[in-house]
């Protein structure tokens, strides 16, 4: 019975759906308020019939109802309760009925905290959340229902895939879903903004928000799927440029671009069509994302999929919303008026060229993920496009953009003397340069150091100037210091959240290239009281042991590690429900480098084990990077300018404050 | 600067950017992509042994040896067989008689030096350039993907 409800809701919110689209449109002709209101009450019944559903979905599987296939396919009766629950949507229907809640949501959040917003604009962007929402309702209904029935009921479910019972990974697809379901936001604005036929810096200051939010839940989603990656995939590595990564990592870049020239848009009311279209590419990206994960064209962990029926359903949505919106741009684009003049060597001009290499970075590995793709449906042969690829052209981008962040915050508005930032700047130069000899000085002189140093030296050069910029702000070693720490408290959230922000991209950088660098592997064949040494540590084999867990059995190594003098217990398991084999690797962080081992094939004839231990070094400031990225959104959003409704003035023109950045 | 210099500037930046995009993908394309082949095409093919390459298909039943953290077997596509040599730790899904893809060099006709075996994540996950290559030799048995839904 409960099952049914939740199908009877999804399916009335189909209904609602078709009305929050369509019925504000005629309104918006027609120039009928109630009819646009309409949109109001849709939205926010939309949340409550599929929070019910979703209820539905979760009470079934708590109860471990059988009868449900979803339930039978994806749960069991031994799991533990956290992992029934995340089995919600650790399986494509669940998953999906958890992208419509969540969108949902974000159109309740616009009726709720949009009061001051643009009656029409407001009808407009709802309306359009609601046919997005159209789509995919239909597609769960049509392709993917879960809540379909099973006759007869099993005794007991078939189990969730053990490496995704991990609580790194119950909550990476909803953080991922937030970031991209959130940026529909910044399309559904984009497209009533369209319609309406007028942008400017008011609209900037509606979309921010949702924009700002939308980065931060996908900055932080993609941090945990690459984490989960590194501890339990056991394979060392924590990025493989796989197509899964690359479908959340390519709205991720167009998703940065649109912040950077959103700020062009408000502080300047500049670069409108451009930001437009940003806002429309990121969201089909974010489809796309979805597409290629879940119809099942790529095979992986996250390809629940593989009806065709499902993939052809999403690409025909996808083709919809693409080609609909950017119909609607073409035409409606060119009488947007430009303004805002600037000069080549401008704060405009830096985020425009840090646009324009976001853009040319995503598209490079856009072309690279579609590539095999293309190439086998065009009969070039199988193949496929590997991490080679993905570095040699995703770098010589990047390392031009780390230098202009350190540079952009110098620059003003309109036009900015050269002789200026180099004032600004030389010092941050001085000490970048000095930091590299140093780094490499203490080095082995070999290339990979050399890369190494080149690319904590970046790191160095956005940190330096980073806090060269806060300096200034505040006064620093100018003023009596009670005076800088007014400065500093009065220094707007938002420029702390810029700062957060990139050296959060900073710290990302040490752990990325100190990683590639230093990198040690070593593979060897160990019996029981033999010791190996890896970078310096001395690690012994102790024992083995075997260890029956309710849902899996293990074979677990114990190794100690002689200088930090702590155990590692790295794992084989083999799973029952479903029958599994899993590696967990133990991981010992010194918050600086980790040591991690893997256990593998054994014992040989001879007792021994095939063992393989990294060294791993500034990988621990990969997540601090994440972290202080994640908390540079949160502070950004936090800013009291920064308001989901920001006030409308009587004219519907935005106001800039005098004297804001 | 004017709107007109400034619709110059945009383009010369955008032209920079996709000459730039464009040189950088195709340099990146000579050698960053990695062809896939069965054990049949192979034998019609000639390949450099210094390309790297992926190859793939069944393990052999009976055919894997392990002599310290050498492992040696014999992929298959049930027409022909070729032997592949791999140093490492094997993933967690690695069986004889299930579908596996390497990626290495052909040191020699028949004999591959696999610098990588590509963890797979599910047990009844077939690489789908595995299941193509079996199907292609008519040896196809039951449908390993459709059993998954």
């Amino acid at each position: 019975m409960i099952p049914e409800i939740g199908f009877f809701t999804l399916s009335l919110s189909l209904g609602v759906a078709l009305i929050q689209s369509v019925m504000p449109l005629i309104g918006l002709k027609k120039n009928n308020l109630t009819l646009m209101s309409l949109a109001d009450n849709a939205a926010i019944m939309q949340v409550l019939l599929l929070s019910i559903s979703f209820a539905t979905l979760i009470h079934s599987f708590i109860s471990s109802d059988f009868s449900v296939i979803n339930v039978y396919q994806n749960s069991h009766t031994t799991k533990p309760l956290i992992y029934k629950i995340t089995g919600v949507w650790g399986n494509h229907e669940g998953s999906l009925l958890l992208w419509v809640l969540i969108l949902a949501i974000f159109g309740g959040a616009v009726v709720l905290f949009g009061n001051n917003l643009s009656k029409r604009i407001k009808a407009a962007a709802l309306s359009v959340q609601g046919m997005i929402g159209l789509g995919f309702i239909a597609f769960i209904i049509f392709t993917s229902n879960p809540f379909e029935r099973l006759n007869p009921v099993p005794l007991d479910g078939k189990g969730l895939n053990p490496l995704l019972q991990d609580p790194g990974l119950a909550i990476h697809p909803p953080m991922l879903y937030l970031g991209y379901v959130g940026f529909s936001m910044a399309f559904s604005f984009a497209i009533a903004a369209l319609i309406e036929g007028k942008v400017d810096s008011l609209w900037a200051r509606w979309v921010r928000p949702w924009t700002l939010a939308a980065w931060t839940f996908l900055t932080v989603g993609i941090g945990l799927g690459s984490w989960w990656a590194y501890y339990e995939l056991g394979w060392g590595g924590w990025w493989y440029w796989d197509p899964v990564e690359n479908a959340s990592f390519i709205p991720w870049l167009t998703g940065t671009a649109l912040i950077h020239s959103l700020v062009v848009l408000e502080k300047r009311d500049s670069l409108k069509s451009w930001t437009i279209l940003l806002a429309i590419v990121t969201f089909s990206l974010s489809l796309l994302g979805t597409f290629l994960v879940r119809s099942g064209v790529l095979t992986s962990v996250h390809a629940f999929a593989s009806d065709p029926s499902r993939g052809i359903f999403i690409l025909i949505l996808l083709l919809i919303t693409v080609g609909g919106s950017l119909t609607l741009y073409a035409i409606k684009a060119p009488k947007l008026d430009q303004s805002g003049v600037f000069s080549p060597i401008s704060r405009e001009s830096s985020l425009l060229i840090n646009n324009i290499f976001l853009a040319t970075s995503a598209s490079t590995v856009l072309i690279g993920t579609l590539y095999p793709l293309v190439a086998e449906s065009i009969g070039i042969g199988k193949i496929s496009v590997g991490p080679p690829y993905f570095n040699m052209v995703f770098i010589p981008i990047f390392i031009p953009l780390i230098i202009l962040m350190g540079i952009g915050p110098y620059l003003p508005w309109r036009k900015a003397k050269i002789i200026n930032i180099y004032l600004n700047l030389k010092v941050v130069v001085l000490l970048t340069i000095i930091s590299f000899v140093l780094f490499f000085s203490f080095s082995n002189y070999k290339l990979n150091d050399l890369a190494g140093c080149a690319g904590i030296t970046l790191s160095a050069w956005v940190i330096f100037s980073i806090s060269n910029d806060f300096i200034n702000k505040i006064k620093l070693f100018k003023n009596p210091i009670q005076d800088c720490l007014n400065r500093a408290r009065n220094l707007r959230r938002s420029a702390y959240g810029m700062m957060f922000a990139h050296i959060g991209v900073g710290l990302l950088i040490i752990g990325i290239s100190g990683s590639s660098a230093w990198k040690q592997e070593l593979i060897v064949s160990l019996k029981p009281g033999e010791e190996i040494r890896i970078a310096g540590n001395r690690i012994i084999f102790k024992e083995i042991n075997f260890l029956n867990a309710s849902n899996y059995q293990s074979l677990m190594g114990e190794f100690y590690l002689v200088e930090k003098q702590v155990l590692m217990k790295p794992e084989r398991r083999i799973y029952n429900q479903p029958e599994q084999l899993t590696t967990e690797a133990a991981i010992h962080s010194n918050l600086w480098s980790d040591i991690y081992l893997v256990i593998g094939d054994g014992p040989n004839n001879e007792g021994a084990y095939t063992v393989r231990a990294f060294f791993e070094p500034f990988i621990p400031f990969l997540w601090y990077g994440v972290l202080i990225m994640g908390t540079g959104g949160i502070l950004s959003l936090t800013d009291r300018s920064v308001k989901v409704t920001p006030k409308r003035s009587r004219n519907n023109k935005a106001v800039p404050k005098a004297g804001s950045i | 600067m004017k709107k007109k210099t400034i619709r110059l500037y945009y383009f010369l930046v955008g032209f920079v950017a996709l000459v730039l995009g464009a040189s950088l993908i195709l340099n990146a394309f000579e050698d960053g992509i990695v062809f896939f082949y069965s054990p049949t095409d192979l034998k019609f093919k000639k390949i450099d042994s210094n390309q790297k390459i992926r190859i793939g298909g069944l393990v052999k039943l009976g055919t894997l040896t392990q002599n310290n953290e050498l492992f040696s077997f014999k992929v298959t596509d049930n027409e022909e067989n070729i032997d592949v040599r791999f140093t490492g730790i094997l993933p967690d899904l690695f069986r004889e008689g299930q579908g596996v893809v390497a990626e290495g060099y052909l040191i020699k006709p028949g004999e591959f030096n696999a610098i990588e075996i590509l963890a797979k994540h599910d047990e009844n996950y077939m690489p789908r350039e595995v299941a193509d290559a079996i199907k292609a030799s008519g040896e196809w048995r039951g449908d390993t993907e459709s059993d998954k839904q």
